[in-house]
């Protein structure tokens, strides 16, 4: 597969794999060794890069990023982070201001990730770094580098151009660095997916013997239905963050791929008055955005899923269609009523979201068929979205608890009560909600116990998951929610 | 003067621009192999069938070896000779490696380690204490006892007892780096291994084993690690052994780097322990009698075990001074990684006893954990710092000549029993006399009776509950869990006195050299290992600060076993207390040669050739530092030395518990304050406040950074650091998507560090004190905060165990409300 996008500025052209990682071939082809391996898997962010797309930049991990995945975009990593002239990057010289380092091998992903934060003016920078491990230094040090390199003005070589974004329609990305620049979905983002799709290429991969490999990018809707309705076999690439995995920790050849993320209708959100409507394409750092406002709890509960670097990646509908038990999406847009949009060929159907889950493993969704869009009605009720986990910052849902309740003065007229890690499947409970619509709290939490057989992993015990759930529920109650969560106390 | 400034660490600007390298990032030969191992999918069993034929015909693949294929020693244990490399009949856990592949990539190695087909018969496996104990399975002939006055005697008549339990998880380093090593054959036969190794010299010892080849044919180069925190003391020796072996047997160089789940289910972490105690104390909490019994699951190779559960028991005194105690260690055998050296080195786990202890008496006696901590401390030390019967104290830096005389204090070698490295803390070495009564200063000792006379705990804890106010935030706390259902708040204060040296003494060596060059720069070289630690910079302020140079004129090198052979690992805390003595002494070797030159030269006394500012002084003429190395290199002077320390002082009978095993003690003490949900378990670090004790620091800003990372990472063990097996032995947390070390959210909001700043009372480099160790401890503040708030919750006590998960934490709120 060609591929074509800036590299630390310069244009480059590479004929690889489409599911070699951008990580392999930085070190393996590119001998660019500044960016590491530390986990192949995307959570420890030692491989953290820039790619500036139409959406501006963000921070991705490059060791589960296809090359694929790039085309039109512009990357760059640690070693285009100081000015051609050796001057340092703020941030890089805040870390060594400040004794941010101590193996150094975590180093390279915390300060491409910082100048990511750095060039977009985001300054939560403990949500901007959760997706960074460092083992040395108790991060105190990091923070303070993050915090004093805030005020410095932004290099301009940091402020990179798509490949493929024609000067017209680059102006809000170009110029990103004072704000974050506004997300405008649909316009910019078909304006930069292009490619036609590709024909396969018999190519071989940085680091690995050659394997053929069908890789496709679409860039319309109807182009990727048509394509996928006649190679159902394929698979389905929106941001990686999971089929990533398949092939660096399952070593799989995936066979023919179709990349997502030049589709730029299926990246819109439309917001009305009365619902809203979420392109499958529309990465979780968008849907956050976009929803923190409506439901500041759901705001919340994304703020908490993956890392920034997996929430640049990941999409809704990707973590839909996979269907994991213990996915946040899913109970969150469950417990708020959502409806599926699926798709293929010409045939579109819509179903409740809570119907697309069959049983562990098994989605109502045919061969060649795929996740178009998920409409989120924006119901009179009030919702709580609570997840609980052994860390709080990427890590993935022991129990994930999801709560829309409809009020007529103090009775309670509608309850749907949605939770992950409860079961195969994201699920409602059933019996909690009519119990809890009859008899009140206490009725709801002893009713889980009919609705839920979990079970015991290493995220928690089955025992455990149950009684969180019934404390989760607790939290309905008005009184014990003002007492807040663990998360709002200080010292 | 370089030292005791607060420098950045001598790679930052390398760390920060990705210009710093790592054993991946060395440029390798266009033909080098690539290596993965096959891994056993059985706890324990026999091999019946292999066949690696699909392994062999897979894409790219050179060579694949078995135990069969192996020319000589099939053995990367680091003493006992109970590790083979490659699995010989019996697999003794899941991940064990069976066979190793060479291919052209690492991801055709891996694909291909993939395919082979091994048939194991299982057998029972052993996987938790029950099951080895049941079994008798265990390491050493049976329990190590170390006892002191009658603990059976005190117990029966105080005035109250108790007994109870802790258990608490093991922890993987996560090291970010993971084990890797690159082999490059030379002529005629020669290796050299690039190791991210805190033990070069064991690298080239177990090579030189594997390749029939004596140690001098093997060098072993360590420039830096990604960390390394213990893992990589022993863990690291597969690899090395693996890339040496593929790399003789096809002439190519070899590089062999485990993906990150491999390297969690192949590699050794934290003993896991369990810890009973029945303890008798009085109305005040002061402790009549204490029995401990610890059990360390070692898992199925002895590696460092022994030394590992030797120090839990070093340490189950802390910081209290115990009349009648008796502590009993079972080292149990399981089916499960082999156990392996870890910050603190079981240290933790033998602290976390006692304070729990302590923390149980509190309970018990219904007054504040912090009275009876002080009630059962040891004494303080006399003000002035000085070591009563020891050497006193000298003026900072001014320690010149006196490690000449004080070699002396070692009473002759010895000897080692066996065949194993003798550079390995697991070595197995023969018992020296007992050691004669050393006259007390004091009448406090250790449990395994061992003065102690440089206690300072009483004099910093005051200063850290008045910085920390620790007292009226208490009575905060209570006031606010009184207004509080569902969230309650808990403090704690722990203190942490760890004591410092190998406990096998011999290993309490170091060598350095040094060369000047024509220009004045300087070339130095030590036996230390860089892993982040900042051993590298330091030692570089003491070479600095002896020619009175500035430090860029002090050329770092890496760690090479052709330079300075037969180091110990960079372990136990010891880089710089060991490494920056023997650099010292090499330093000063040439300086005393430069200034007996150009005192000659002068006509002037040798004392009055005076080396600062970049300059030496030679009565009233001044001479740049370059000029005078010019001078003396024309006077046919030698202007490279080696430097040697070995640690005076020291004893010590492991077998009997009695001696002198450390050469002093390091301290420091932390606040700290959490909040728990009730109702779910889930909770929080909010503010900590730690005074450290690291002597007259060498660097400040370094040894900060080893209090706040040495803190979260001990936090992190205690709290969100869970290792999970299931019922067939198999790790289910083996990447960072199951096993959670803390994030950047998860360090203290409130996060204040201050450094005690007081000289070592024993005559240490600059009167510094070790660092890298000590601080992980203070992670047990925040642990024992939580029962605190659980304790808030009903009369019981709750007898958390660790690592404190929301799981955890749930259960005894249960257990706390009865």
């Amino acid at each position: 597969m060609n591929i074509s996008f800036r590299l630390n500025g310069d244009a480059v052209t590479v004929d690889t794999a489409p599911t070699t990682t951008l990580l392999d071939w930085l070190r393996d082809g590119r001998g660019l060794t500044g960016t590491k391996e530390g986990c192949n898997e995307g959570d420890c962010g030692a491989c953290t890069v820039i790619v500036t797309d139409a959406d501006g930049p963000r921070t991705l991990n490059a060791c589960i990023l296809f090359m694929g995945q790039l085309d039109g975009a512009a990357v760059r990593t640690v070693e285009g982070l100081s000015a051609p002239d050796g001057t340092l990057h703020p941030v890089q010289q805040a870390m060594i201001d400040h004794h941010g380092s101590q193996c150094g091998f975590c180093t390279p992903g915390f300060v491409t990730a910082m100048a990511c934060a750095h060039l977009t003016g985001a300054t939560d920078h403990d949500d901007q770094l959760a997706g960074n491990l460092c083992r040395c230094t108790g991060y105190a040090p990091i923070l303070r580098a993050a915090r004093a390199a805030e005020t410095a003005p932004v290099p301009d070589h940091m402020r990179d151009t798509p490949l493929h974004l024609s000067p017209s329609t680059s102006g809000d990305a170009a110029t990103g660095g004072g704000g974050r620049s506004p997300r405008s979905h649909a316009a910019v983002g078909a304006a930069w997916g292009h490619t036609a799709a590709l024909a396969a290429t018999g190519a071989s991969g940085a680091g690995d013997a050659g394997w053929a490999q069908e890789g496709v990018r679409p860039s319309t809707l109807d182009e990727l239905a048509e394509w996928y309705a006649e190679t159902p076999e394929a698979t389905l690439v929106a941001g990686a963050t999971d089929v990533g995995l398949w092939v660096t920790k399952g070593l799989r050849d995936l066979g023919p791929v179709a990349f997502l993320n030049g589709i730029g209708e299926m990246q819109r959100i439309e917001i009305t008055d009365d619902a809203v409507r979420l392109g499958a394409g529309v990465t979780i750092a968008a849907m956050r955005e976009a929803l923190a406002p409506i439901w500041p709890g759901l705001g919340e509960l994304l703020r908490r899923y993956g890392s920034q670097q997996v929430r640049n990646a990941a999409t809704i509908g990707g973590n839909i269609a996979n269907g994991s038990p213990i996915g946040d999406g899913s109970p969150a847009l469950i417990a708020l009523g959502a409806r599926l949009h699926l798709r293929k060929g010409d045939v579109r159907r819509e179903i409740a979201l809570q119907d697309f889950f069959l049983d562990y493993g098994k989605q109502d969704r045919a061969p060649g068929e795929f996740v178009e869009a998920v409409t989120v009605p924006r119901g009179p009720g009030a919702a709580q979205f609570h997840k609980i986990s052994k860390r709080f910052d990427q890590d993935i849902s022991a129990v994930c608890g999801c709560f829309y309740i409809e009020r007529d003065g103090a009775r309670i007229t509608t309850a749907r009560l949605a939770f992950g890690g409860m079961a195969g499947t994201p699920r409602r409970a059933a019996r909690a909600e009519a119990a809890l619509i009859s008899d009140g709290i206490a009725a709801a939490q002893d009713a889980l116990e009919q609705d839920f057989t979990p079970m015991s992993d290493m995220r928690a015990s089955a025992a455990y998951r149950l009684e969180a759930a019934r404390g989760l529920l607790a939290r309905l109650d008005g009184s014990d929610a003002r007492q807040g969560s663990v998360l709002e106390v200080r010292a | 003067m370089s030292v005791a400034k607060p420098l950045p660490h001598d790679s930052a600007r390398q760390h920060v621009t990705g210009a710093a390298r790592y054993i991946d990032d060395i440029p390798t030969p266009a033909n080098c192999l690539h290596l993965a191992f096959g891994l056993s999918d059985t706890a324990h069993g026999e091999i019946t069938a292999m066949d690696l034929d699909a392994v062999r015909a897979a894409p790219g693949v050179v060579a694949v070896l078995t135990a069969a294929d192996l020319p000589f020693a099939n053995d990367v244990a680091p003493a006992a000779h109970d590790e083979p490399l490659l699995a010989a009949g019996t697999v003794h856990y899941v991940g064990q490696p069976i066979f190793a592949v060479a291919a052209t990539s690492h991801l055709a190695a891996r694909k291909a380690a993939r395919l082979g087909r091994v048939e194991i018969a299982a057998r029972p496996a052993l996987l938790t204490f029950e099951d080895a104990l049941a079994a008798g399975s265990r390491f050493e002939d049976g329990p190590r006892i170390y006892a002191k006055g009658d603990s059976g005697a005190a117990l029966s008549r105080a005035a109250h007892r108790l007994t109870g339990r802790i258990e608490m998880g093991g922890q993987e380093h996560f090291y970010l780096e993971g084990q890797a090593a690159l082999a490059i054959p030379g002529e005629g036969g020669d290796m050299v291994v690039q190791s991210s190794s805190q033990h070069p010299t064991e690298i080239q010892h177990k090579v030189a084993e594997a390749l029939g080849l004596p140690m001098a044919a093997v060098r072993c180069e360590v420039r830096r690690m990604g960390g390394g925190f213990g893992g990589k003391e022993s863990q690291g020796n597969a690899l090395a052994v693996a890339a040496a072996v593929a790399a003789a047997a096809t002439g190519r160089p070899c590089k062999m780097r485990y993906d990150r789940d491999d390297d969690m289910i192949i590699t050794g972490k934290r003993h896991d322990f369990r810890i009973d105690y029945e303890v008798g104390f009085d109305d005040h909490g002061v402790i009549d009698g204490l029995d401990f019994t610890q059990y360390a699951r070692c898992g199925w190779a002895q590696d460092l075990s022994l030394p590992v559960a030797d120090r839990a028991m070093l340490h189950a005194d802390n910081a209290y001074h115990l009349r009648d105690v008796t502590i009993t260690s079972h080292r149990l055998k399981t089916n499960t990684q082999s156990a392996t050296a870890f910050r603190g080195f079981g240290g933790p786990q033998g602290m976390l006893g006692i304070e729990r202890v302590m923390d149980h008496i509190a309970h018990h006696l219904g007054i504040d954990p912090l009275r009876v901590r002080r009630a059962n401390y040891y004494a303080d030390a006399p003000v002035e710092g000085a070591r009563p019967g020891g050497q006193p104290p000298g003026p900072p830096g001014g320690i010149s000549g006196k490690m000449k005389t004080g070699d002396s204090a070692l009473a002759g070698e010895v000897p080692i029993r066996g065949d194993g490295d003798a550079a390995s803390r697991g070595a197995d070495v023969a018992m020296t006399a007992p050691v004669a009564g050393r006259a007390a200063p004091g009448d406090q000792t250790t449990p395994y009776h061992m003065p102690v006379t440089d206690f300072i705990l009483g004099r910093m804890t005051e200063r850290l509950l008045d910085e920390a106010e620790y007292h009226a935030r208490r009575a905060a706390v209570a006031d606010w869990n009184a207004a509080h259902d569902v969230l309650k708040k808990g403090i704690a204060f722990t203190p942490v006195k760890f004591g410092i040296s190998f406990t096998l003494t011999h290993l309490n060596q170091a060598g350095a050299l040094v060369h000047v060059y024509q220009d004045g720069s300087v070339h130095l070289n030590h036996g230390g290992t860089e892993m982040g630690q900042g051993l590298y910079q330091k030692v570089a302020q003491v070479a600095a600060d002896r020619f009175g140079i500035a430090l860029d004129q002090v050329k770092i090198t890496a760690t090479d076993t052709g330079k300075v052979p037969n180091t110990s690992a960079t372990a136990a805390s010891s880089g710089a207390d060991l490494n920056g003595m023997a650099v010292k002494v090499a330093c000063d070797t040439i300086r005393d040669r430069i200034a007996g030159f150009l005192s000659d030269l002068h006509q002037c006394s040798a004392a009055a050739v005076v080396f600062e500012d970049g300059h030496v002084q030679v009565g009233a003429e001044r001479l740049t530092f370059a000029k005078a190395v010019q001078l003396a290199y024309q006077g046919r002077v030698s202007l490279s030395a080696t430097g040697f320390y070995k640690t005076p002082d020291i004893e010590w009978d492991r077998i009997r518990g009695r001696g002198r095993p450390f050469y002093y003690f390091a301290h420091g003490a932390a606040v700290a304050e959490v909040v728990i949900d009730t109702r779910t378990g889930e909770n929080r670090i909010l503010r900590v406040d730690i005074l450290h004790d690291a002597g007259r620091s060498l660097n400040p800003a370094i040894d900060i950074g080893q209090i706040e990372g040495g803190f979260v990472q001990g936090a992190g063990w205690l709290t969100t650091e869970e290792l999970v097996w299931d019922d067939h032995g198999r790790l289910r947390t083996h990447a960072p998507a199951t096993y959670k070390i803390p994030a950047a959210s998860d360090r203290p909001e409130i996060f204040n560090v201050a450094l005690w700043d007081g000289a070592n009372a024993a005559p240490t480099i600059y009167r510094s004190k070790a660092v890298g160790e000590p601080p992980f401890m203070l992670g047990i503040a925040p642990f024992l905060a939580l029962s605190d708030a659980v304790a808030a919750c009903g009369p019981h006590y709750p007898a958390l165990d660790a690592p404190a998960t929301a799981e955890r934490v749930l259960a005894a709120v249960r257990r706390a409300r009865g």
